[in-house]
C-alpha cells in the first residue's frame, strides 16, 4: 500500500509558560520518511503526540490524507505507534501483543497476519515469549510489528532506539528504513541523534524550540544549512573568526563562500572538522595540541595562534601528527554558515 | 578460618531457631488454649459445621456469619469499583492530583474508629432513612475503612506497570477506554487487585467496634454477643475466623511470591541472540 500525506498546520501547544509547539507547520508527503531532529524540549515529541492524537493542540490543525483528524481521538486515528519507553504489554506474549490492534478491529485471520508482521521484523522464533523474555532490541521489534500490523496509515516513532547500545541502535535503525520501504508507509521519526537522522530519512526536519528551522534531504541539511543552528546543530562545527570581503569570508587565510549574504565586515564562521586539512609542515603556523583515536578516522586538535582548531582526518596519518608536531592548515572551499 | 566462619553459621543459625521459637510460643499458645477450651464440649465443633442446626441454636450467630461475609464481598466489590479506576485516571491523566489522592485514600488510618463513628452517626442518621436499617449499610463505613490498605495495594501494582505508556499504546492500536482498563490495567495489575480484595475481606470479617457502636450485627458482634452465653461457641467462632484471615493472608503472600519467580525464571536459552 501507498501512503497518505500528512499536513501539520499552525500547530501551537503551551504547557505553563513553556511553548512546546509554537505554530509549527509540516508537510509530510505520501511514503516519505521524515526524521524530526532537535535539541532536548525542543517539542518533537509534543508534535508526535499532537498527530497521534496523545496530545490536544492548543490551534492548528492535523491533516491526513486530505481529512481534518484534529478532533479524532487517539483510538480512530489510525496511527501505528513505536514509543521510547518499552511499550509491550507485559502480560500478552510477542505474538498476542502483534494480535491486539488486528483483533480490536475484528479481522480475520489475525493471527497468520500477525506472524507474518513477527516475520517481516526478523523475530518469528520469539512469537511465544512474554516481553520479559525478551532483550530490549527484540521488543522494540515486536512494537514496530505491533504498530505496522494493523496497516496505519502513518507510522510514529518516537525514539525507538535510544535505549538501546550503539550497534543494535545502527542495526535496527537501517532495518526499519528497509521495512518502511518495503510498506511504504508515511513515517514519521523523531530523535535526537543527528546521524541516525540523516542515515535513514528522505527529508530531515531540524526543529528548535517548537518551530520548524529546516526541512529538506540529509545532504542539503548538511551541506547548506539554512540558519546557523542548523549548521551548528548538525554536525560540531569550528567556530572561526572571519573578515567578509564581497561574497567571501576570510577565514585562516583561505577565501570561503557564504551561505548567506553576511551583515557584518567581522563575523563568525562555521567550519566543519572534515573541511580542516592539516599537513605537517616545519614552517606551518599551526602546532598539533591533541589527537583522539575514533575508529578508521580520528580527530586533531591544532592551535593557530591562541585559536583551537578540530580537524578530523583519516586515522592512518595518525602517526605523523604527534601532539607538538608544526602542521598547516588549510581549508577545503564549502560554503559556511555564520553564527 | 574455615573453622571461625563455621562457628559464625552455627551462632547465626542458633540466633535463628531461638527468635522462630520464642515467636512461635508467642503466637501459637493462643491458638491451643483456644483449640482446648473450645473441645472441653464434644457438641460444639461439629455443631460449628452444621448451618441448618447452627442457625436454629444461635440464630443471631448465624445472621451475624451470614452479614459478615456478604458486607466483605460487596465492600471488596465497592471498593475496586471505586478504587481502580479512580487510581488509574489519576496516573493517566490527573498526576497532580496523585499525592492528594493518596493523602485522602490513607486519612481513615489516622482516625480512630471511635472517631470515626462520631462522624458517622449522623451520615448513618439518614442512611437509615433512605435505605432503612440493614446491617448491609455498613459496606459504605467499610469502603472508607479498608481505603487506606487498598489504596496501598492497587497503587503498588500500578507504579509497577508503566500504565501511562501502555494505555497509549493500547489507545494508538485502537483501543477504546473501556478496552484500555479490561484488556490492559486490569490483567497487569491483578495480583494487586486480588491483595486489595483479600485485604478487604480479612478487614471487613474481623471488624467490631464501628458495628457494635451503630447497633448493627456482624460476625464479631455475634461473638461479642455469643461470649456472655456461650463461651465455648464464641471461642470455636472465633477461631474459625482467626483461621480464614489467616488462609486469606497466606494465599495473599503466596500470589506475591509466585508472580515474583515467574518473572524471574523465564526459558532463555543462550542461542538465540537475535537483538
Ligand atoms: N506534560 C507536560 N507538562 C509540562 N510540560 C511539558 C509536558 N510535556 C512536555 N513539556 C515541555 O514541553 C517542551 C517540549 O517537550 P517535548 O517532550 O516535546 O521535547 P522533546 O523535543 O521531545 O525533547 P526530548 O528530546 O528530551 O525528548 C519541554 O520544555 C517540556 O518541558
Ligand atoms: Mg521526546
Amino acid at each position: 500500500m501507498s501512503g497518505v500525506a500528512v499536513h501539520l498546520q499552525g500547530l501551537r501547544r503551551s504547557f505553563g509558560t513553556t511553548h512546546a509547539l509554537d505554530n509549527l507547520d509540516l508537510s509530510i508527503e505520501p511514503g516519505e520518511f521524515i526524521a524530526l531532529l532537535g535539541p532536548s524540549g525542543c517539542g518533537k515529541t509534543t508534535a508526535l503526540r499532537v498527530l497521534a492524537g496523545l496530545e490536544d493542540a492548543d490551534s492548528g490543525q492535523v491533516l491526513v490524507g486530505g481529512k481534518d483528524v484534529t478532533a479524532l481521538p487517539a483510538n480512530r486515528r489510525d496511527m501505528g505507534m513505536v514509543f521510547q519507553a518499552y511499550s509491550l504489554f507485559p502480560h500478552l506474549t510477542a505474538l498476542a501483543n502483534v494480535t491486539f490492534g488486528l483483533s480490536l478491529r475484528g479481522r480475520k485471520r489475525s493471527e497468520t497476519r500477525a506472524r507474518e508482521m513477527l516475520e517481516l521484523v526478523g523475530i518469528a522464533q520469539f512469537a511465544d515469549r512474554y516481553p520479559h523474555q525478551l532483550s530490549g532490541g527484540q521488543q522494540q521489534r515486536v512494537a514496530l510489528a505491533r504498530a505496522l500490523a494493523i496497516e496505519p496509515s502513518v507510522l510514529l516513532l518516537d525514539e525507538p532506539l535510544s535505549a538501546l547500545d550503539a550497534k543494535v541502535r545502527v542495526q535496527l535503525r537501517d532495518e526499519i528504513r528497509r521495512i518502511q520501504t518495503e510498506v511504504g508507509t508515511t513515517t514519521l521519526f523523531v530523535t535526537h541523534d543527528q546521524e541516525e537522522a540523516l542515515a535513514v530519512a528522505d527529508r530531515v526536519g531540524v526543529m528548535r524550540a517548537g518551530k520548524l528551522e529546516q526541512l529538506a534531504a540529509p545532504a542539503d541539511i548538511y551541506l547548506t544549512p539554512a540558519t546557523p543552528f542548523v549548521a551548528e546543530f548538525v554536525g560540531l562545527s569550528n567556530r572561526l573568526p572571519g573578515v567578509v570581503t564581497d561574497d567571501e569570508v576570510e577565514v585562516l587565510g583561505t577565501r570561503l563562500p557564504l551561505l548567506a549574504p553576511a551583515s557584518a565586515a567581522s563575523v563568525t564562521a562555521l567550519v566543519r572538522p572534515e573541511s580542516v586539512q592539516v599537513t605537517p609542515d616545519a614552517g606551518g603556523t599551526g602546532k598539533v595540541l591533541t589527537t583522539s583515536f575514533l575508529g578508521p578516522i580520528s580527530k586533531v586538535t591544532v592551535t593557530v595562534g591562541d585559536q583551537l582548531v578540530v580537524a578530523q582526518v583519516a586515522t592512518d596519518r595518525l602517526t605523523t601528527l604527534a601532539p607538538g608536531t608544526p602542521v598547516r592548515v588549510t581549508l577545503s572551499p564549502h560554503p559556511v554558515a555564520l553564527a | 578460618m574455615a573453622g571461625v566462619i563455621a562457628r559464625r553459621v552455627r551462632k547465626q543459625r542458633a540466633f535463628r531457631w531461638t527468635v522462630l521459637l520464642v515467636l512461635g510460643v508467642f503466637f501459637v499458645l493462643p491458638f491451643v488454649a483456644m483449640v482446648e477450651f473450645s473441645t472441653r464440649d464434644a457438641e460444639t465443633w461439629p455443631l460449628l459445621f452444621d448451618w441448618p442446626q447452627l442457625s436454629e441454636r444461635y440464630p443471631a450467630l448465624a445472621e451475624g456469619i451470614t452479614n459478615s461475609l456478604l458486607q466483605a464481598a460487596l465492600t471488596a466489590v465497592l471498593m475496586l469499583v471505586l478504587l481502580v479506576p479512580t487510581a488509574v485516571w489519576v496516573r493517566l491523566r490527573l498526576p497532580q492530583l496523585r499525592r492528594l489522592v493518596e493523602f485522602i485514600c490513607l486519612l481513615p488510618l489516622t482516625i480512630p474508629a471511635i472517631v470515626l463513628v462520631v462522624g458517622l452517626a449522623p451520615v448513618y442518621a439518614w442512611v437509615t432513612y433512605f435505605l432503612g436499617g440493614s446491617s448491609l449499610t455498613l459496606v459504605f463505613a467499610y469502603t472508607v475503612l479498608v481505603l487506606p490498605y487498598a489504596y496501598r495495594a492497587i497503587d503498588a501494582g500500578l507504579s509497577a506497570i508503566d500504565v501511562k505508556t501502555l494505555a497509549e499504546a493500547a489507545r494508538s492500536l485502537g483501543a477504546g477506554w473501556g478496552t484500555v482498563m479490561w484488556r490492559v490495567v486490569l490483567p497487569n495489575i491483578r495480583s494487586a487487585v486480588l491483595s486489595a480484595a483479600f485485604l478487604t475481606v480479612a478487614l471487613v470479617l474481623g471488624e467490631f467496634t464501628i458495628a457494635s457502636l451503630l447497633n448493627r450485627t456482624n460476625l464479631q458482634v455475634a461473638i461479642n454477643f455469643l461470649g456472655k452465653s456461650s463461651a465455648t461457641m464464641s471461642v470455636a467462632v472465633s477461631l474459625t475466623a482467626l483461621l480464614l484471615a489467616f488462609v486469606l493472608l497466606l494465599l495473599l503472600s503466596l500470589l506475591g511470591g509466585r508472580r515474583r519467580s515467574s518473572a524471574a525464571v523465564a526459558p532463555v536459552s543462550p542461542k538465540e541472540t537475535t537483538t
